[in-house]
């Protein structure tokens, strides 16, 4: 079977389950003739229409909250943020009134934000964000964040048949420069559970998204190097964590490397940490480690850009100093 | 009319004059006699209802702030009366007398204030902040104007499906300055979504005048920023307020899309029981008391229709049955298990577990405590164990 782009994986995701489920429609900006501004959902509106492939006015706020409405009432909207930076604007509605509408009000809200997302693309501070951490913190919410096409294809699949509100962030690294095969038939990839990237067991990188790739390509530079047997654990989804698989890579090699690209204050390794500590203290050999982002808001030029966000090299020296420790 | 009197002169001064009622009056031919008995009977219910729950507050049996629609009433009940069975509204903190035109019963309100464990929220949210889409209504959210995007995708559901049903989102003066409001509006606008935008204007957002809200005469002219109609109404007449949404809501239901319809009030109590309105000019609230009281006048104009005073007793008897009985039954009603917080906040998985320092264990404090600002009390957690 030919394999697929990352993108044209999120693609196929959405025209399946359009196909499948005629409650499933799109909304965002500049997403129908357009086919949006990285052509995700190309082809769309040709095949489904303009009732079911919506271009909306610039309107964060107005779109997840009519994606809310609307799934109340049975619909099952996908709504574009055409930057994942543009999700901001729509915090109060997806903290305050989607992910609170299950709970105190016994509404269900099936609707899936979902929007490119991540750096290393040149793309400045507003077109490089990572901001899951802000809505990981959030309950009622749901999280995914995939690093592969065939993942990005079938928790597409999951987010939009779930029963809650999933923000599926989406790396735009990744879009053209990974590629899968897609298994056959009509897989979905459940939410919650993180997928063993690599097996090893001097120690472990717990990572997801693009920095998936880091890890991997640390490891692989280790393994060559240093002889270590590097674990690389990727997370996929963000919230709900599965604490399970996480668990199970502490024990196994009782040194733990957290590696995101967002910002390190506040983000999500330090929930890991956490937890590690909370449950895992005796089995750890050294102290958790991060690499991640320095915190500042992202900046454009490469040698810049190229200095806050983390790199591979990071992550070996990080490795290197947890494994000696 | 009596024009209320106003302070300080200027364009807020204006604003707080009510259309004259005399238009409203002479179409008033729609409704039927047993409606127009109808009206009165929800605005009657509304009024005692809270003052039901004044009382109760005041025993500290109402946990949390009370919120009180009074002199409101008719832009409530009369707006939601244009809706059919079917159609959805959204309402606001002073709209109770729009829930129960849409089914909401006087022992839900009871039960919801007292926090009860069989409440429409099971103790999850406050006062008349829930909904029930089969009776058509939905629960707003604290954040105003969020309910107006929400509202734009429940009409634009109607319209994808299409469906004869019709939406209507309430939204007060202070909520029209919102981000949410204006892209709520302008996409419901856009999708030519079968929405009804109701403003009630009633002079106050918590303590801040109109005059500090916005520079627009009437909050109806801002349709014109979305190319929709608008229309402003006396929001004290409950009939020119049901026929100013009705025109709204025909026009919705024959697919010409999105209105909004301002209806002229004036908020007699605080932004909640603990507010005592020291920001209303002196002698406003008095005045809109005495010559502008929505029930007074409708009381009034029925007598001049032939209804007599015997029959409004009547209803009037009827009403207080009824709420005696409601408060019977939601006094009755224990508090929530505390183990049920940590149930739904997901479909799956459908439950949490408690943190490991309160397993095994149902309440872990004597008593409950409410914000001094609100009157403190100690309540005792009463079913807590």
């Amino acid at each position: 079977m030919a394999e697929i782009t990352y993108l044209e994986a999120i693609r196929e995701a959405l025209f399946e389950e359009m196909e499948r489920d005629p409650n499933v429609f799109m909304i965002g900006e500049d997403i129908g003739g357009f086919g949006g501004a990285f052509k995700v959902t190309d082809g769309l509106l040709a095949k489904y229409g303009e009732s079911r492939v919506i271009d909306s006015p610039i309107s964060e706020i107005g779109i997840v909250g009519a994606a809310a409405g609307a799934a109340h009432m049975g619909m099952r909207p996908v709504v574009e943020m055409q930057f994942i930076d543009f999700i901001a604007n729509a915090y109060d509605m997806l903290t305050n009134y989607v992910a609170t509408a299950r709970y105190r009000a016994f509404l269900p809200t099936p609707m899936v934000v979902r929007g490119p997302s991540g750096g290393y693309v040149r793309g400045g501070p507003f077109h490089s964000q990572n901001p899951e951490a802000g809505f990981i913190h959030t309950p009622g919410l749901k999280v995914v964040y995939p690093s592969t096409a065939a993942d990005a294809k079938g928790l597409m699949k999951a987010a939009i048949r779930d029963d809650d509100c999933v923000l599926f962030f989406e790396h735009k690294y990744l879009y053209r420069r990974i590629k899968g095969e897609m298994p056959a038939g009509d897989v979905v990839i459940p939410i919650g559970k993180a997928r063993l990237a690599r097996e090893g067991t001097d120690l472990s990188i717990i990572t997801y998204a693009a920095t998936v790739y880091k890890a991997l390509e640390a490891a692989e530079q280790l393994d060559r190097e240093d002889g270590l047997s590097v674990e690389v654990l990727d997370l996929r989804t963000l919230a709900p964590l599965d604490d399970e698989a996480i668990v199970a890579t502490v024990k196994k090699t009782n040194r733990v490397l957290i590696v995101h690209e967002d910002t390190r204050t506040g983000g999500i390794a330090g929930e890991l940490t956490a937890r590690i500590s909370e449950s895992c203290f005796e089995w750890l050999d050294a102290p958790v480690l991060r690499v991640t982002a320095h915190d500042v808001p992202l900046p454009y030029a490469p040698s810049l850009e190229d200095f806050v966000l983390p790199q591979t090299p990071d992550v070996v020296l990080a490795a290197r100093r947890l494994a000696a420790y | 009319m009596p024009r209320p009197a106003t302070q300080g002169g200027g364009r807020a001064a204006r604003n707080r004059a009510a259309p004259p009622p005399a238009a409203a009056t002479a179409s008033a031919v729609s409704l039927t006699r047993a409606q127009r008995l109808e009206l009165y009977y929800w605005m009657r219910l509304t009024r005692s209802l809270e003052e039901r729950l004044v009382n109760l507050y005041r025993q500290t049996k109402v946990v949390g702030g009370l919120f009180r629609s009074l002199g409101q009433e008719a832009d409530a009940v009369g707006s939601a009366y244009a809706l059919r069975r079917g159609d959805v509204l959204s309402p606001l903190i002073r709209n109770l007398g729009s829930m129960l035109v849409k089914g909401a019963t006087p022992v839900e309100i009871l039960k919801q204030y007292m926090a009860k464990a069989d409440s429409p929220t099971r103790g999850r949210e406050l006062n008349i902040h829930f909904g029930d889409t089969e009776r058509g209504f939905i629960g707003q959210i604290s954040p105003l104007g969020d309910m107006v995007p929400v509202m734009a995708g429940v009409t634009l559901t109607f319209k994808m499906r299409g469906e004869d049903r019709v939406g209507l989102v309430y939204v007060g003066d202070g909520a029209t300055s919102t981000g949410a409001f204006h892209e709520g509006i302008n996409f419901a606008a856009v999708q030519r979504c079968p929405l009804v935008v109701v403003i009630e204007n009633n002079g106050y957002a918590y303590s801040t005048p109109t005059a500090k809200q916005s520079l627009v005469k009437q909050f109806a002219d801002k349709a014109i920023g979305y190319g929709i109609p608008g229309e402003t109404a006396d929001g004290n007449d409950v009939v020119a307020s049901y026929e100013a949404t009705k025109r709204a809501v025909d026009r919705a239901r024959r697919g010409e899309g999105t209105s909004i319809v301002e209806l002229m009030t004036f908020r007699r109590k605080g932004h909640a029981e603990h507010d005592n309105q020291s920001y209303v000019p002196a002698g406003q609230i008095e005045k809109w008391a005495a010559e502008n009281d929505p029930i007074d006048r409708y009381v009034a104009r029925l007598a001049t229709e032939g209804v007599p005073a015997t029959e409004l007793a009547a209803i009037d008897a009827k009403i207080l049955r009824e709420i005696d009985e409601a408060t019977d039954i939601a006094e009755q009603s224990g508090v929530p298990e505390p183990l049920d917080a940590l149930t739904g906040i997901y479909a799956d998985p459908p439950t949490a577990q408690p943190l490991w320092f309160r397993e095994g264990k149902r309440a872990v404090v004597e008593t409950s405590e409410r914000p001094s600002s609100w009157g403190t009390f100690d309540a005792p957690a009463k079913g807590a164990d």
